[in-house]
């Protein structure tokens, strides 16, 4: 190939590039500017590419067109609530299975794996039907606990736990240390990497939750940010897209911002499962 | 060194130093009291729900009235089954599936063949091809609904401007459920993509230099050499796509409510509408088993061929 013939692949594979970049940004970039044009604009055909007035009011009207704030602290709660439990499930367990021998270790351990392979959309019946009989139906309870224990938390942390050198548990021990205090105070902070992994992972997913809290709840003092976005939709007939831009920003762009800055962490997290 | 993690070993040095019968009990037992709360939580909340939606099954009730549940047998089953309603959801759901398995896959193949470089910008192409993972569907749903508007929507507008006629999307039965296909496959195109660079980065070099020696041709290296040795991510993705298809509710929720005229109603919507919104309990559970006998064969599977590998090295 000539060296004329390069440069014009080079100039064609890097259209392509943006070219794919743009399918998967742009739709996000129109999201932005949509939330800010005025009804009007919105709905001008051909559209405009960027807003002619920036309408910040929509951003009111959205947050003020439902308890937000409630949603957003429940959201919160059932993020980090879940996270909490996880942890404090998992580490004992996953301690467990990489450090001890005991009898029916493997098929316990094969027991929890089938639960990382059965989605919560497949037994969501059942489960809403033992809440109800719990009374737990319509509570945050019914959020945090279906979830407490993660089958792929213990997963990382096991392998994360079996990589630290036999010597220095067997140091701890030497000391005096109970097995107790060795877990959480050597192993857990050995174990920082993954737990951070593991962390951006469950907060993201519980987050951008929204099948489980549809199910679950259905009064405004337990619903989530993603259930109160949805409503949006009903509550403006489905029309005024702007104002349902502006609530959605809300919802996407605190993680976007998080992922532009942690990129490789998130990828990590997200694709550590094929590994 | 003799292996430090034995509980037998402490048991035995703590036995010595004077302890109790019931200190020594609580030795044997720590494993297992510490693995109980989490055993306790997947019993509760996976293994119990399990058993309990195919006991469910087998009897008419609905959730208005739990006191009140009627044996009925397979009844469920074999009314179900001959639904011509479910007929089309079990036909939109293998529809769905395989043109989502089965695009997305060979599309995010090419991608990644394409962007597996070190240059910076196909890390900053990478990352923008994955965002979309990451966020809430519900988002995604009602930004591709506003996208799809078919009179406003932006799709609509781009097609006009390259002078092609406007697309249905949503609004028709014919374009509705490849509609949804397309906003699935725009969500998991970048996690496929990521895996599969991740598997071709495990391929050692030293194979493609041997290639590369016997002047073999780039199709040749690309069937012979890349494609067997990415079978067992290419297996991995087919298993963890196919699940995910089975699970599709909040595109459709969102953005068609199964309709227009059933046509985009699928296994999880329908149970949900059978259940929360008919009151159908028995409908909603036989369903749900139907699923779940689906999930469980993909499963298994999927531990079966993994436990072996694909591909022979």
């Amino acid at each position: 190939m000539g060296k004329v013939g390069k440069q014009a692949w080079k100039t064609i594979e890097w259209l392509l590039l943006i070219g794919v970049g743009l399918v998967f940004v742009f739709p996000f970039l129109w999201m932005f500017i949509t939330a800010f044009k005025t009804m009007p604009e919105v709905y001008q055909f051909p559209p405009s590419w960027w807003p002619n007035s920036w309408q910040f009011e929509n951003f009111r009207i959205a947050w003020s067109s439902g308890p937000f704030l409630t949603y957003v602290w429940n959201s919160l709660i059932v993020a980090l609530g879940t996270l909490v439990l996880q942890f404090l499930i998992g580490v004992p367990a996953a301690y467990s299975f990489a450090r001890y021998r005991f009898k029916g270790r493997n098929m316990l351990f094969g027991l929890s794996l089938i639960a990382l392979m059965i989605p919560s959309q497949v037994i969501f019946l059942p489960v809403y039907v033992q809440m109800s009989h719990w009374g737990l139906v319509d509570t945050l309870w019914a959020l945090i606990l279906p979830f407490g224990a993660s089958a792929f938390g213990i997963f990382l942390l096991r392998q994360a736990f079996m990589q630290v050198p036999d010597e220095v548990i067997e140091a701890a021990r030497l000391d005096n240390a109970s097995e107790w205090k060795i877990m959480w105070t050597i192993m857990v902070p050995l174990a920082k990497p993954v737990l951070v992994t593991f962390g951006l992972f469950s907060f993201i997913y519980h987050w951008n939750d929204y099948f489980w809290p549809l199910i679950m709840t259905n009064s405004d003092t337990v619903r989530t940010l993603p259930i109160g976005i949805s409503m949006l939709k009903a509550a403006e007939g489905g029309k005024q897209w702007n104002v349902i831009m502006a609530g959605n920003m809300i919802l996407v762009f605190p993680i976007l911002i998080v992922f532009f800055f942690a990129q490789r962490h998130i990828i990590n997290a997200f694709v550590y499962q094929s590994k | 060194m003799r292996k430090a993690v034995t509980a037998a070993d402490g048991t035995v040095v703590r036995k010595q130093a004077g302890r109790s019968h019931l200190q020594v009990w609580l030795e044997r037992m720590r494993p297992y009291l510490y693995i109980a709360p989490a055993l306790t939580f997947f019993f509760l909340f996976f293994l119990f729900p399990i058993g309990y939606v195919i006991y469910l099954s087998f009897f008419d009730w609905s959730l208005l009235n739990l006191e009140e549940m009627d044996w009925v047998g397979i009844e469920n089953f074999t009314e179900l089954l001959a639904e011509a309603d479910f007929h089309q959801v079990l036909g939109n759901s293998l529809l769905y599936t395989v043109s989502t398995v089965f695009l997305g896959i060979l599309l995010s193949f090419f991608l990644a063949l394409w962007l597996n470089r070190s240059a910076r910008v196909y890390g900053i192409i990478q990352a923008a091809v994955f965002s979309p993972h990451i966020i809430s569907l519900v988002s995604i749903a009602m930004l591709w609904m506003w996208l799809m508007d078919p009179q406003y929507g932006l799709l609509n507008a781009l097609l006009e401007m390259v002078g092609l006629p406007g697309y249905t999307w949503l609004a028709d039965p014919k374009s509705s459920l490849m509609s949804l296909v397309l906003v699935s496959i725009w969500k998991s195109v970048g996690y496929n993509t990521i895996v599969f660079i991740a598997g071709l980065q495990s391929i050692p070099r030293d194979i493609y230099e041997a290639a590369e020696l016997d002047h073999s041709p780039w199709w040749r290296t690309l069937t012979r050499l890349t494609i067997p040795m990415l079978s067992p991510t290419l297996f991995f993705l087919l298993v963890i796509n196919t699940v995910s298809s089975f699970q599709v509710f909040d595109t459709i929720y969102v953005m068609t409510q199964g309709g227009p005229v059933n046509s985009t109603n699928m296994l999880v919507f329908y149970i949900y509408e059978q259940g929360m919104d008919f009151y159908n309990g028995g409908a909603a559970s036989a369903a749900s088993v139907i699923l779940l006998v689906l999930v469980g064969i993909l499963t298994l599977l999927h531990f079966r061929v993994m436990g072996k590998r694909v591909h022979y090295q």
